[in-house]
Order: C-alpha cells, then sequence, then structure tokens
C-alpha cells in the first residue's frame, strides 16, 4: 500500500505531482491510500511516501482533465483523491475517457465538479457583508459556511467586484482578505471573529417580506435554490416560516375583500377623459392627419402583427409621387419608408438619376407589414388584391393632399394600387400613362425586385433600365 | 401628507413592484470594477439569485417603484389611481443610497428600477434616468441596472435610458389588444409595439461596426417584456403567438409570463378566478421550446387552444406525434434527439460527444439524464427497443406525472 499524505484539503499541486509519480511507478487506484496532513490512517507508516523525485514529465493528459480535478479536488467528498487517480490511471490506455460523460467514473467526477461550482455560486449569492469600522476605516466583513472547499477559488470574484472597497470573508476552511491592492489568505475562522449585526439589514428584511407575493407560495421551488444548510447565516431566512404561515390568511382577505370605492375626484377625471376621446374616423385632410390615421387603421389585419402603421413621407407640394409595395423589417420598426436594403438601393438609383428625394414624395401601396414568421425572422409576404383595396384609401388620400403631377409605382402590387388593375411592368415602362385625377402614371421596377436577381449581369441591365426610368419620370414632372 | 420613514416607503414601493415577474441579472457584458472608483461587475452570461422569496421567485434586483402614485387607471394593477392602496414617493438620492447600501452588503446584483406615471410620461422617465446616471456617473456603479420604459416617454430619453442601463423592458400587459384597451384604457398598444421597435433600432445601431467611432453602448442585456396570464380570456395558444409576433419582431431577450394573481383592492372589472400558476409554468416550457429547441408555435399549439396542464408540452407533442419516434440515440440527428421528451440541450450535447467513442447503451443514457423511465418508450439505444410500447394506447398513463405538479 502507498500512503500519499498531501500538505491540506485543497492541495491540488500536491495531489498532481504524487499522482504522476504513482503513476510512473504503475501503482494501480487500489494500491493508493490518500490522506491529509494531520489525518490518522489505519495503515500509519505502513509504506513510503511518495518523493515528488520519482516523477516522470512524459505523460502527457487531456487539459479536460486537469481543469475537472482542480474543481473536483475543493469536493468535501473523502472519495474525491482516490476518484482522481483512478481517472488518470485509466487516462493511460483510454485517450478519449473525458469525453465519454457516460462512463461511471466521469459522471461522478462530472458531478463533484458540478455540485463545486454550485456551492462556488452559491457562495457569490450568500455571502452576507456586515459594516465594520477599525483603524483602517471602513470594511466590510462576512461569515460563510460554503457547502464545499470553494472560499480561496472564489476570492477573485469578490476581488473583481468590490475592488475599491475592503473587506474579509470568513469561513469554517479559509478566510479571503481584500485589501484594495492584492487578496490574501489565512486559515479558517470562528463565527464569533465576525460582526455580529448591521443596521442595513432590518431594510433588506423589509424588502425581503414585501417582494413576496403571498397570493402564490411555492415553497419547494425556493427550497430547491436556497437549501435550508444556508438559512443560519442568511439575516432574511428568519422571516420565512412567518411568511408562509401568514400566506394563506393574506391571500384570502384579498380576495374576500369587496372592492373599495375610488376616490370622486378620480372617478370624474376619467369620465372626462373618455368623453374626450380622440379620432373618429373622418377622411384626413393634411398629411399629419394621414400618419395618425395610417397608425390607428383597422380596415385589415396587418396592424396586429406589425409595430405601426408607416405613412409616405415628403413635402405636400412634391411634383412626383412614388409608391412602392408596404413597410419591410425595418421600416415597420423606425415608421419611416424606404429605409432597409431596398431604400437602399432606391437611394442610390435616385442619386444616379439625378432626382433629389427630399423632393419627392414617398410612401407605400400598403401601409403596415404584412410577413410571416419563420424562426425568429420576419419574413415579407405580398399583400393581395383585397388587401391593396382596403388600404387604397389612405393613398388615394396622400393623392389629393400631395397632388403631384407624376406618379411612380414601383412594382406590381403598387401598379395594382395606381392603375387598379394588373399593370405589365416589361411591357409599358418608359412611358406616361394617364390617370383619372390629370396626374400622369410611370410603372418601373421594384428596387427589392433588383435585390432578389441572380445574374449579375440581369441585375446589372434591369438596374440601369430602373435609373432610366427615374430619370425619364423626373423629367416628366418637371 | 405625513412624511414617510424610508423603511416604510421601501415596503411600499417594492410591494407595488412584485407583480412584476423579471428579476434577472443576466445577459450583460462582462464588466468590474477594477480601476474605477465604484463598486459592480457583471458576469456576461448568468446572472445570480441573492436570494428566494417563499413564492419560489428569485431576488436578484433591488426591485422598487420610484413611485406609486399613477395617473393610468389599469384594471389589473394594484397602483391604478382608482385604487385606494397606500402611496409613496423615493427621492432620487434615496433610491441611489438604498441600491448602494445593499449591493456593498451582497445582498443584490443591481436596480430594477419602475415607475407609476406622474405629471407627463416625459417627467416619469427623466427621473427614472436621473436614477441611472447618478449611480453610473456620480457613484461609477459598474452593476446590473434594469430600467422600465414608459412608452410614451420621447426617443430622447429611451436612448438615454439605454445608455445607462444593461436591460430595458417595456410590458406588453395583454395578449389581445383589446383586452389592454378594455382594461388599461390610457395605454396604447401602438404606442407600446413603437416603443419596441425604437428600441431594438437603437440595440442595432450601436452594434454596427465600420464607423469610426464605436457608437455609445446602448442596453446590452437586450430588452424584455411581460404579459399577464389569466386576466383576460386569451387562450394559451394565443398568448404564444403573441410572443412569437415579439420574438420575431423586436429581438426581445425573454417574454415573462405572469398568472394573474389577487391584489389587494381589486376593482370589480376584473373576474377573480385566478389561473393555476401551473399554467403559467406550461406557458415558460412552451416558450423555451419555441426559443431553444426549434419547435414552431403552430406544432405545439393552435392559436385557439389551450395547453395540457397535465403533461408537459413537450411530452403532449411527442404523444401526439408517435410516427416520429422512436429516435435512435446512436445515429439521430442533433434536432431529432432535441425533440425527445426528457432529453435536455445538455444531455443531448453529452450524447453527441459520448458517440463518437461508443454505442449508447440504456444504462449510458440514464446516466446522462434526469430519469429514464420517462425516456424509454421515445428512444433506440444498442440493447434497447421500446418495441410496441411507443404505440401502446395508455403511453400517457405510463409517462403522465402521478399528480398535478405541487403547485
Amino acid at each position: 500500500m502507498h500512503v500519499v499524505r498531501l500538505a491540506h484539503e485543497t492541495d491540488f499541486d500536491g495531489w498532481r505531482q504524487a499522482a504522476r509519480g504513482l503513476r510512473a511507478r504503475k501503482v494501480p487506484p487500489e494500491a493508493a491510500l490518500w490522506t491529509v496532513d494531520g489525518e490518522a490512517t489505519l495503515f500509519g507508516n505502513a509504506a513510503e511516501p511518495v518523493q515528488p523525485t520519482d516523477i516522470r514529465a512524459d505523460f502527457r493528459v487531456p487539459k479536460a482533465f486537469v481543469d475537472l480535478a482542480a474543481r473536483v479536488i475543493l469536493h468535501r467528498s473523502n472519495e474525491r483523491f482516490t476518484l482522481l487517480y483512478r481517472l488518470l490511471w485509466r487516462l493511460h490506455d483510454e485517450r478519449d475517457l473525458m469525453h465519454i460523460a457516460s462512463d461511471p467514473d466521469v459522471a461522478r467526477a462530472n458531478h463533484f465538479a458540478k455540485e463545486v461550482s454550485r456551492a462556488a455560486h452559491k457562495m457569490k449569492a450568500f455571502v452576507r457583508f456586515r459594516l465594520a469600522a477599525d483603524e483602517g476605516g471602513e470594511a466590510y466583513v462576512a461569515w460563510f459556511e460554503p457547502a464545499h472547499r470553494v472560499a480561496e477559488a472564489t476570492a477573485p470574484f469578490f476581488a473583481r467586484r468590490y475592488a475599491n472597497m475592503r473587506f474579509s470573508i470568513l469561513t469554517p476552511d479559509a478566510c479571503v482578505h481584500w485589501d484594495m491592492v492584492e487578496l490574501s489568505f489565512t486559515a479558517g475562522a470562528d463565527p464569533a471573529d465576525a460582526p455580529s449585526e448591521d443596521a442595513l439589514e432590518d431594510y433588506w428584511r423589509t424588502y425581503y417580506a414585501s417582494i413576496f407575493n403571498p397570493a402564490r407560495l411555492k415553497v419547494g421551488a425556493m427550497q430547491m435554490e436556497m437549501p435550508k444548510r444556508y438559512w443560519r447565516n442568511l439575516p432574511e431566512a428568519a422571516l420565512i416560516p412567518e411568511l408562509i404561515a401568514q400566506a394563506q390568511g393574506r391571500t384570502d382577505t384579498m380576495v374576500r375583500q369587496a372592492p373599495t370605492e375610488p376616490n370622486r375626484r378620480v372617478v370624474k377625471t376619467a369620465v372626462r377623459n373618455s368623453r374626450d376621446a380622440p379620432w373618429d374616423g373622418q377622411a384626413p385632410t393634411s398629411l399629419a392627419e394621414v400618419a395618425a390615421g395610417v397608425d390607428h387603421c383597422r380596415r385589415c389585419d396587418f396592424w396586429r402583427d406589425a409595430t405601426q402603421g408607416v405613412p409616405g413621407e415628403g413635402p405636400p407640394g412634391a411634383r412626383l409621387l412614388f409608391v412602392g409595395e408596404q413597410p419591410g423589417d425595418q421600416e415597420d420598426l423606425a415608421g419611416k419608408p424606404f429605409i432597409g436594403p431596398a431604400g437602399q438601393v432606391f437611394d442610390r438609383a435616385l442619386a444616379e438619376a439625378g432626382v433629389p428625394r427630399t423632393e419627392t414624395y414617398v410612401t407605400n401601396a400598403v401601409k403596415h407589414f404584412k410577413h410571416e414568421l419563420r424562426g425568429k425572422r420576419r419574413i415579407h409576404k405580398t399583400p393581395d388584391a383585397g388587401e391593396v383595396a382596403a388600404c387604397r384609401w389612405w393613398l388615394d388620400a396622400e393623392r389629393r393632399i400631395v397632388r403631384p403631377r407624376v406618379v411612380v409605382a414601383l412594382g406590381a402590387t403598387a401598379g395594382l394600387a395606381v392603375f387598379g388593375k394588373p399593370t405589365p411592368i416589361g411591357k409599358l415602362r418608359g412611358q406616361a400613362l394617364q390617370l383619372s385625377d390629370q396626374a400622369q402614371g410611370v410603372v418601373t421596377y421594384h428596387p427589392s425586385y433588383l435585390l432578389r436577381l441572380p445574374d449579375a449581369a440581369a441585375k446589372a441591365e434591369a438596374y440601369a433600365m430602373f435609373v432610366e426610368d427615374l430619370r425619364y419620370a423626373w423629367a416628366l414632372a418637371a | 401628507m405625513p412624511t414617510l420613514d424610508l423603511k416604510r416607503k421601501l415596503a411600499i414601493l417594492s410591494d407595488a413592484a412584485k407583480y412584476d415577474a423579471s428579476c434577472a441579472s443576466s445577459g450583460s457584458v462582462k464588466r468590474d470594477s477594477r480601476g474605477g472608483k465604484g463598486v459592480g461587475s457583471t458576469d456576461g452570461g448568468m446572472g445570480i439569485c441573492h436570494a428566494y422569496a417563499p413564492d419560489g421567485r428569485c431576488i436578484s434586483l433591488l426591485k422598487i417603484l420610484l413611485t406609486n402614485f399613477c395617473v393610468y387607471d389599469c384594471a389589473y394593477c394594484v397602483n391604478r389611481v382608482s385604487s385606494n392602496t397606500p402611496r409613496a414617493r423615493f427621492s432620487v438620492d434615496e433610491v441611489v443610497d438604498l441600491t448602494l447600501s445593499f449591493y456593498k452588503r451582497n445582498y443584490i446584483e443591481g436596480l430594477f428600477l419602475s415607475s407609476g406615471i406622474i405629471r407627463s410620461a416625459d417627467y416619469t422617465m427623466e427621473e427614472i434616468v436621473r436614477v441611472a446616471r447618478t449611480l453610473r456617473e456620480v457613484h461609477d456603479f459598474r452593476g446590473y441596472i434594469h430600467l422600465k420604459v414608459i412608452p410614451e416617454a420621447s426617443p430622447a430619453l429611451v436612448n438615454e435610458a439605454g445608455l445607462y442601463a444593461d436591460r430595458i423592458s417595456i410590458n406588453i400587459e395583454l395578449p389581445k389588444d383589446e383586452s389592454l384597451v378594455a382594461l388599461a384604457p390610457e395605454k396604447d398598444v401602438a404606442g407600446i409595439k413603437k416603443a419596441m421597435g425604437a428600441v431594438r433600432v437603437s440595440e442595432e445601431a450601436s452594434k454596427e461596426r465600420g464607423r469610426k467611432a464605436s457608437p455609445p453602448r446602448f442596453a446590452p442585456a437586450g430588452q424584455s417584456t411581460q404579459m399577464i396570464v389569466g386576466a383576460d380570456a386569451a387562450t394559451d395558444g394565443a398568448i404564444l403567438k403573441r410572443s412569437e409576433s415579439l420574438y420575431g419582431a423586436y429581438r426581445l431577450r425573454r417574454v415573462y409570463y405572469s398568472a394573474f394573481s389577487p391584489i389587494p383592492d381589486a376593482t370589480a372589472r376584473l373576474p377573480l378566478q385566478r389561473p393555476p400558476l401551473v399554467r403559467e409554468h406550461r406557458l415558460y416550457q412552451a416558450d423555451w421550446l419555441m426559443r431553444f429547441y426549434g419547435f414552431e408555435r403552430a406544432e405545439i399549439i393552435g392559436e385557439t387552444e389551450d395547453l395540457d396542464l397535465a403533461v408537459d408540452p413537450k411530452l403532449a407533442w411527442a404523444l401526439r406525434n408517435r410516427g416520429d419516434f422512436p429516435v435512435d440515440v446512436n445515429t439521430a440527428e442533433r434536432e431529432r434527439l432535441l425533440r425527445v421528451p426528457g432529453l435536455g440541450v445538455r444531455a443531448v450535447d453529452r450524447i453527441l460527444d459520448v458517440r463518437r467513442f461508443k454505442r449508447l447503451e440504456l444504462a449510458d443514457v440514464k446516466r446522462l439524464s434526469r430519469g429514464i423511465e420517462k425516456l424509454k418508450p421515445f428512444l433506440v439505444c444498442a440493447d434497447w427497443s421500446p418495441g410496441a410500447l411507443t404505440d401502446s394506447a395508455n403511453l400517457r398513463q405510463e409517462v403522465e406525472p402521478q399528480q398535478l405538479d405541487l403547485f
């Protein structure tokens, strides 16, 4: 039997050195006994302790194992040294062992590591500092009992969080001190070494009791996450039995109680507000009214899944009015037409054609974003003829107010909205078409059509025609 | 009016804030107080719950209202103008002091500040922003801040809020727009959606690269919202459809579902039939399936249907779609494994890792999952095939929990 004496309970370097030595000498896991200095063993001095000189450097293990071992060693189970050495032993022949999470030894080590991580997480959560003053000024001191030996490993977290605050965390295993420069560690302490109260705890308990909703008692869920073992060091935990005991009664009272009469002044204000309710659906006479109306429009169902109605944009006296299809994802969020990818193509083409966008009026045939969800993305869906007809009321209002000389329909949906019938673009583009309100109509491609063309040559050709059409319409409106 | 002491104010204004389910401190960037002059850190990934109340909810943040005076009259809210609840108002400094004092004692991860509407939306929002600005700029506070946005407030104020906050939220409140009109007459769905849209635009603008100066940071933990369940007649299907559309349109990090619970001094406008808490739980499970397990909402539930309260939605889906099972753990793709009831994301990833090296047997799966009995009818392993079990008529009885979850 080989006995290894480690310097202390979390002596990872000592374990690592000894384990490498044992492995090099082919000592099987059953023949190694791990103890911590000061612990009595049944075997006394039955075997020579392993000396560091036995180490051979040629045995390599995966990094995953070293990381896991460094965590597992913080576990309170006495089995941890043996378990880790058994894994090390097996790694010699089973190179992929660490990937086999279903292996009983790996599963057990993973389980230990998980419990250690949880203990560290709970330490971050449940340490409660109390203010103490000494000759050095303000300092914060906590007494804490971690489920596993995680005090030193968790200390850097507190040092980062409270870099500019002196603190000590006292635990039975080890104590952590931060002086705003560096961390230091001392031996385990006693609860009496920490301050016994803090004036703020009363406020904290007030908060804890008030944020609790007695109408939804779930004691099991609470205890799962805040196990009783931590309660004695949590100032708020003393309230728990009382809060639970009163919960049912408080809820019953709430449900039983008849509603009280609201204050008379409050009722009067409410009546006045509802009488003065806005907007009653008259035909709009200004662009501002169109914008407000579009946003409240319920003539079709698109408003339900859209953010807002997107009205047109531009000066009321514009000579040229562009009609697109409908707002897209970006337009729906921002409430402005043609600002997404198609809008960028449109802007570029306008610039090339020498058309200043700010002197034109830009709008859409349909004012809300019609789409369907694919995963988390909103995918554009073409509005049907009925929906275009429903929304035409708004487009007509815009045309009536703006009174443009030329209306340009971008794409087939816009063509339908402007001319009231299908307008084949390839056949009709590049000419002035008479509209009933004395304006001239022009049809051309929708900029998103240009984006969708897969063939680069076809795309360049269509884009050139698009620019040409814009130039033509601008000249027509001059 | 008699002046209230701070403890009494804290009691009133945290009591008034407790109907907001969110208390998360997760999803922000990694930062700490080194090199600064104050306290505070955030860990990037998961948040920390510093305590749990007996209602099972996590207490991570100091969740309070700046004031519970409010000019709105929302039927479901204890702070509505027509309620006779006790009122209080914090000063900006009081909130700042409480936050820092609690934080230094490690009670909290930070502040979640909301408010009743006083005077105007802009005035209220300005006060909220002032607390956050003082914490960040005067005290160099680097902990977590979650701010509630008043939808009617001006975009400039919302942008400033995003500058200081880790997370921003705007509550959609009710799953059906019609119910919001009926129960919260001063609130406006269109305004709420527009504000959410503006937040997404600012968020995305702050992440744009390629400019000379990097744009200012905006709410790195994104935005969330809350829906009250059971205060109107909306079905679970309608609720999840609303969530689905919110996730898609505004890239929300979370939708919180809050089962309507009785409030003190309730109005007669509300049905006081409280929904079972398990309904809220099932909605969260379904929400999870949509976000992390590749389920479409329509696969889980139709718009007019309610979720099965007796079994979880993943199991319910599997029982309806037995033709897709059993799934072979040793060959199936990740997407199919994720659909096996009882296998979580972590278990599936471990299975994928292990099977590169060996064929999994039932005992292996048992060690990687939380219980093998529920899994058996749906899995094929090296040494196990369910045979006719998958299609047996009383499978539901076999895998169904013996009783409803203990709530």
